[in-house]
């Protein structure tokens, strides 16, 4: 096991991701796959810490744990958001909401 | 670290991240969300991270998976209605992810994991929380509250 195939994996999760995001049309779905992106990011974090050279103050995981804590309000108000426009447009449909389109 | 069980949760992490962004059903999707979270809470327990898996189980599987729950089922009129794919996103990834196994292979690594010499306690992050990380501590303290009174103020009822 090398950090290589590490950073693969996390490249990977970063990747489907970035798919959901891009290729889903729900707004749930773009938000999941944000997160995905996020959880990918953290786990370079962890990966780069712990494949530092020992002894190392423990940053890597101070940083993953502000990025959870950063997440978790980027998911309330996401989720937030998806409702208010759900009850404006009543629709989830990323598609549908062109109304700024000039 | 054993290789099997990193090929496993590797495994195990990737194919419901590819199920939760591919399948058609939000609710399953939603499911799939959080059992790739577990795997990830795997890895970080096995880099020897456990306060960070732990935190990622609590806030993740805990609360953001409920909160997804709880959106699906609020905007349930809709859920089965939004079916569109967009097939350019799959190029965009695929090629965002050749770029980035390109630049990895590219790149010179330390290749073995060097031996633990000091854990990392939770009161080793309680003191450096308190000691050198104190003013981001509470800049995500205001980041939290202002998050919880926006998430409050968009989804309150209008009166008039």
């Amino acid at each position: 096991m090398t950090l290589s195939i590490l950073l693969v994996v996390s490249a990977a999760l970063f990747c489907i991701g970035l798919l959901a995001a891009l290729s889903r049309r729900h707004a749930i779905f773009i938000l999941i796959g944000i997160e995905m992106m996020l959880a990918a990011a953290n786990l370079n974090f962890i990966a780069f810490w712990r494949f530092a050279p020992q002894p190392q103050p423990p940053t890597g995981v101070m940083v993953a744990i502000f990025a959870i804590a950063i997440a978790a309000a980027e998911a309330a108000v996401g989720l937030a958001m998806v409702i208010a426009v759900y009850r404006h447009f009543r629709t989830t449909n990323v598609d549908q909401l062109d109304q700024l389109k000039g | 670290m054993s290789t099997v069980a990193f090929a496993a949760i590797a495994i195990l992490t990737l194919a419901a991240a590819l199920a939760a962004a591919t399948l058609q059903k939000l609710m399953h999707a939603a499911l799939c969300f959080a059992v790739m979270f577990v795997g990830i809470s795997a890895f970080f327990f096995l880099f020897g991270a456990e306060f960070v898996g732990l935190v990622q189980i609590f806030v993740y599987i805990g609360a953001v998976a409920v909160l997804i729950v709880f959106t699906i089922l609020l905007t349930r009129h809709d859920v089965g209605k939004v079916r569109g794919f967009n097939w350019s996103g799959v190029v965009i990834a695929v090629a965002v992810f050749a770029g980035l196994v390109w630049a990895i292979s590219k790149t010179k690594l330390v290749s073995a994991p060097s031996p633990r010499i000091e854990p990392v306690t939770v009161q080793r992050i309680g003191e450096l929380l308190m000691t050198n990380y104190v003013w981001p501590l509470q800049c995500v303290g205001v980041l939290l509250t202002a998050a919880l009174i926006g998430a409050l103020i968009l989804v309150m009822e209008d009166k008039s």
